[in-house]
This record gives structure tokens, sequence and C-alpha cells, in this order.
């Protein structure tokens, strides 16, 4: 087994130079940005609903906008539209059923919600997951992860003018959402992940398609940088927009590609590993503007860095063939079908796994994937028995539309649309 | 500085890994500070409240394991049954406070409350605590004080009740614009 090099250690966190001086966040209310006191009375401020239902929101999401001619001088956003109550509905599921609510939370991300979810009951049952399955969880989470950016950059490109973007990028996720369908039957919202390992094992020919993907995939991001990143008009429409410095970013509770376009170099695979993040060698992108391009950049980095761990992944799975995918406890794990046939033991515990479902011991945990849009946490408490206590998702969605009002500093409304399609929030997640 | 230092301090617990230190209610908002500026934790990642009415009540038969441990898979094996441990009270509202340096470092506050008693916000420490005090004040119904804006934020503004909490009806959800109306 080889490991890769050891890295150094070093002081925490490492932040740029300040983009701005002192805080922007509004005050006293954080997340709301009221008009400056000689605006208050004027006739020319006008108040307008940005949203809930318009196209450039990503969803259901409702801000309401202060203008001042083109200038926003007021901001608040609306949210709960698309609040459906998952974590009071996964109270009263067996363990085994929740799977499938984390990946509907946030439908973009949907690999890596299940992650968390999956991780997080292992935790508390101190489950040993094989070898293959983890290798396998994390080749599947880093295609979701530059699924995810497609679907951020052909969208925040589209609303900005880019049409042909959103048609290239949709092209690589359709090649992706191949892979998911070979290997879980589904294109979206898998539950492929299982409490123990994997559901299936990999099929064949997954590897060589696979392959072919990992080809690929530089050369369609060196489409995406000769559409993007010589254009002026986008180059215009991103540089300096949306502002927000590290500092601010930190106490906002910012996580993931919008904290690195920050400046802070933090990335929970590297920082804090979980899966075999530590066996693969990779990048951070990082970069200091903290403005609306920082983020786009950091992202179109990131689907290049992802590539290159899932071609890590495939080397090992490619070696794993014949291995157990998910472990072999059969207080948790479903028997295989074949032993259903001839072992009372197994049908037993069969009917007793789908029937009343697994126990998991009592206690509580919080687990932190980074997840495409950061760091999505889970928060488990359970009683002991088959079904969990406490749900709770912490969404990076959620906290990252915190950091609106303090973007739009001295802006016009136009940027408004570049600014919230960069802090890539998918309201699913966000009102779960 | 240790976790024993922090203003407030009762307890500090170890389990699955995690650090979890219990707080006196009324001096939350200053032990946040001191956890921030002190002890390095400069990020609120994530708060959250949890209802523990009925906990460990009738219908829950817990957990089956053995003295070492969840290892039942061996012929004979002797199970040991575990009821959940009470809880001081009813809700318990959880910081969970993330340090970012090499070693990463992570720490779980803790504060318990009854059904009406109020906590202190901790907006003016973190500013990302704004959205979620009025999270769990919308779901679970904990008032958070000093809170500059706590109002309804995923429900609706005329919601009644508090859907998270273990005594909230489920199901019986009146059919809007029915025939009836």
């Amino acid at each position: 087994m080889t490991l890769a090099p050891e890295r150094p250690t070093r002081a925490w966190p490492i932040v740029a130079a300040d983009q701005y001086e002192g805080s922007r966040i509004p005050q006293p209310v954080p997340t709301i940005l009221p008009v400056p006191p000689g605006l208050q009375d004027s006739d020319d401020v006008l108040r307008i609903n940005f949203g809930p239902n318009h196209p450039s929101t990503h969803g259901v999401l409702r801000l309401i906008v202060d203008l001042d001619g083109e200038q926003v001088v007021g901001l608040s956003a609306v949210i709960g539209y698309l609040h459906t109550g998952f974590e009071k509905t996964m109270e009263h599921k067996t363990w085994w059923k929740c799977i499938t609510y984390p990946e509907r939370i946030d439908y973009v991300g949907y690999q890596n919600n299940e992650l968390t979810f999956v991780l997080a009951v292992e935790k508390l049952l101190a489950l040993e997951v094989p070898e293959k399955a983890t290798w396998m969880r994390m080749l599947l989470c880093e295609l979701n992860r530059i699924h995810s950016h497609l679907i951020f950059l052909g969208t925040a490109a589209l609303e900005l003018g880019a049409v042909s973007m959103f048609w290239y990028c949709f092209r690589e996720r359709e090649l992706i959402l191949d892979l998911s369908e070979m290997v879980t039957g589904q294109r979206m919202h898998t539950r492929y992940f299982q409490v123990g390992g994997l559901a299936e094992d990999i099929p064949e020919g997954f590897y060589a398609q696979c392959r072919q993907f990992v080809e690929w995939m530089p050369h369609a991001l060196n489409d995406y940088l000769a559409l993007l990143d010589r254009n002026a008009i986008w180059l215009e429409r991103t540089k300096g927009i949306g502002v927000l410095s590290a500092d601010d970013a930190i106490a906002l509770g910012q996580t993931g590609p919008n904290l690195r376009a920050s400046g802070v170099d933090w990335d929970l695979r590297r920082d804090e590993p979980y899966l075999a993040y530590n066996q693969v060698d990779f990048q951070v992108p990082v970069y200091p503007e903290g403005d609306v391009y920082a983020r786009y950049k950091v992202r179109v980095d990131e689907m290049r860095e992802s590539t290159r761990i899932v071609d890590q992944c495939l080397r090992r799975l490619e070696r794993m063939k014949g291995r157990p995918w998910i472990a072999d406890d059969r207080k948790v794990v479903l028997p295989p079908r074949e032993e259903l046939h001839t072992s009372m033991e197994s049908l037993i515990h069969h009917f007793k796994i789908v029937t009343e479902g697994f126990r998991v011991p009592e206690g509580e945990v919080y687990v932190a994937t980074e997840s495409p849009r950061g760091e999505q946490g889970c928060y488990l408490v359970s009683e002991g028995g088959p079904k969990p206590w406490r749900v709770h998702f912490r969404a990076p969605s959620f906290v990252a539309l915190e950091a609106t009002p303090t973007c739009v500093h001295d802006t016009l409304v136009a940027d408004l649309i570049a600014i919230v399609g960069s802090l890539d929030a998918v309201m699913g997640d966000t009102d779960r | 500085m240790k976790y024993g230092d922090l203003p407030g301090f009762v307890e500090e617990q170890e389990a699955f890994g995690e650090t979890t230190v219990t707080i006196e209610t009324p001096r939350i908002r200053e032990a946040c500070e001191q956890a921030r500026d002190e002890l390095g934790f400069s990020m609120l990642v994530d708060l959250v409240a949890t209802d523990y009415l009925h906990w460990g009540g009738k219908g829950v038969s817990g957990y089956i394991a053995t003295a070492s441990g969840r290892d039942l898979n061996f012929p004979s094996t002797q199970g040991l049954q575990t009821l959940p441990e009470l809880k001081p009270k009813r809700f318990s509202v959880s910081y969970h406070l993330l340090a970012m340096r090499q070693p990463a470092a992570r720490v779980r506050l803790k504060v318990w409350l009854d059904d009406g008693e109020a906590v202190q916000s901790v907006v003016p420490v973190w500013p990302t605590a704004d959205w979620h005090e009025r999270e769990q004040y919308d779901l679970m119904g904990i008032s958070f004080e000093g809170h500059p804006n706590l109002t309804r934020i995923l429900m609706e503004d005329d919601w009644a009740g508090h859907p998270l909490r273990k005594d909230y009806p489920i199901g019986g959800e009146p059919v809007r614009f029915s025939d009836a109306e």
C-alpha cells in the first residue's frame, strides 16, 4: 500500500491579505441589509420582490431588494418555500429507510449527502467498512462533486448570458449520470450506499467506461476555459463583484468553495480526512480575491482535482475485483440472497432487519464531510432503538445564503444574479 | 486554556471520539466568546436543538448489546439490555464549533433547557448563528434572548406550534382550499 507523501504541518488558518477594510456584515441583523438612513424616506427607493419563482434564483428563493435606480441599497432573503420536513420524517422511519432522504435534501450533491448520513450511522455502530466500499464511495462522491460543479457552472454562466456553456456542461453531466445508472440503477438519488458498505457489487464494464470519462474530462475542462476564461463579458461581470473577505467568511460560517475563494485554505478532505482521502494525492485550490470570479475558478479547478481522485480510486478498485463490498455483520447488514434458501438464521436476520430495522446504540454524533457546497454535517441522536431520535443536517447552502447581504455591498441589480449564482445554494438543501 | 476553564463549565464527556462540554445555560454566550478567542474555535458550524420529551419512556426496549460492546454475532453470546440514560432537562441546544488548525479540532458545547426557558443568543459572537437560531426557534420553539430578529424562517409566519417537538401532532393537517371553506 502506498501512502501519499506526508504533508508539512502548518499553522491555521492561512488567510490572504484583507480584501477590504473591516467588516461588511450588516448590523444589527447580519442577514438583512438595511436601507441607509439617508434614503429611507426617499421616493426613489423601490422595493421589489426578486422571486420566489425567478429562473435565476435556483429554485424558490425570494429576495426582497430595495433599489435606488439600479443600485442595490437593501436586501433580505426569505426562504422556506421548499421546506418539506425531512428531519421530522426521518424520526419516524427506521435507520434503513432513512438513507433515501438525505439525497433528496441536496438534490444536486446527492451522493455526498447520502455518504454523510451513512458515515454518521456507522460511527454510532462502530462498524468497519470493507476497503473496496470505501474507495468506491470516494469515487462516486468525486464524480458527484464534478456533477454538482457542472450544474453550477452551466447555470451560473447561463444566467449571465453564456447560453452555450450550459449545453457543454450538461454534455459531461450526462456522462456522469450514465455511470451512475450503470452502477446503481438510478441516474440521481441512487441509495447505493448502505450502512456497512455498498448495496451491490460494482458491475463489469464500469471501470472501462469510467476510465473513458477520466480521460475525456480534462479536455472538456479546457473547452470550458476556452469559452469563459478570456470572454470579456464574463470577466467584466464576475471580477471584483460580490467580494467577501476571509474574516467575514469565517464569521458567517462559510465553508467549501465559497470559503476557499475568500483565501482560506481549508478543505475537510485534506484537513480532517474521512474515507481514504489521506491516501490520495490532490491539491486544494485557493483563490484570495473573494469575488464571483474566484468562486468560479475554485470550482473549475476542483473538477480537475476530482478527476485526478477518480483516476486514483479507479486504479485501486481495479485491483479489488472479487473482494467484499459490504461488512459481514448480520445484525445490521442484510444476509446474501442465496443464504435465505438454506439457512434459518439468515432468514430470521433478513426478516428482522426488513420489518423492525436494526438497532443503533444510544448516543449522539456529528459527522462532517466536504460536500460540493461545503461542510455537510449530520447530527444524529439515537435512543438505542430502530429509529433515529433526532436527525439534523448542517446544510452548506443554508449558510451560504446568509452571506448574500454582505456580498451585495455597492452592487447593481444585475450583479445580484451573478452573486446568488456564485454562492451555489441549492434550495432543497437550504429549506430541508 | 482547557475546556474546564470555560465560564459556566459543568462537565466534559468523551463519546464516539467527540468531546461534549456542558455549560450552565445563563453563561453560554460568555463561554462561546472564550472558546472563540482563547481556544481558537473560530467557526460555529452548526447549532441544533433536540427535544428529549418521553426519552427512554414506554415502548423503548433499549439496545441489546454485550458488556464489551456490540458483538452478538458469535453463537451463544449473552446479550445485556441497556436503557437510555435520562436527561437533566427537556431540551438540549448543541453548538458545534470548529478550530481551523492542524490537526482540526471540534467540540460540542451543550446547554439544557426546560420548556419556556430562554437561552442567550450567540449572534454577537458569530453572525452565522442568525439563521441557525431562527431555525431552532421556528421548528423547536427555543427562544434566544438578544437575537435581533427572532422570527420564523422555514415555516409560514402565522404557523401554530413547533413541528420538530416530540408532542407535535403528526397528521391531522387541515386541508386548505377544500370545498368546506
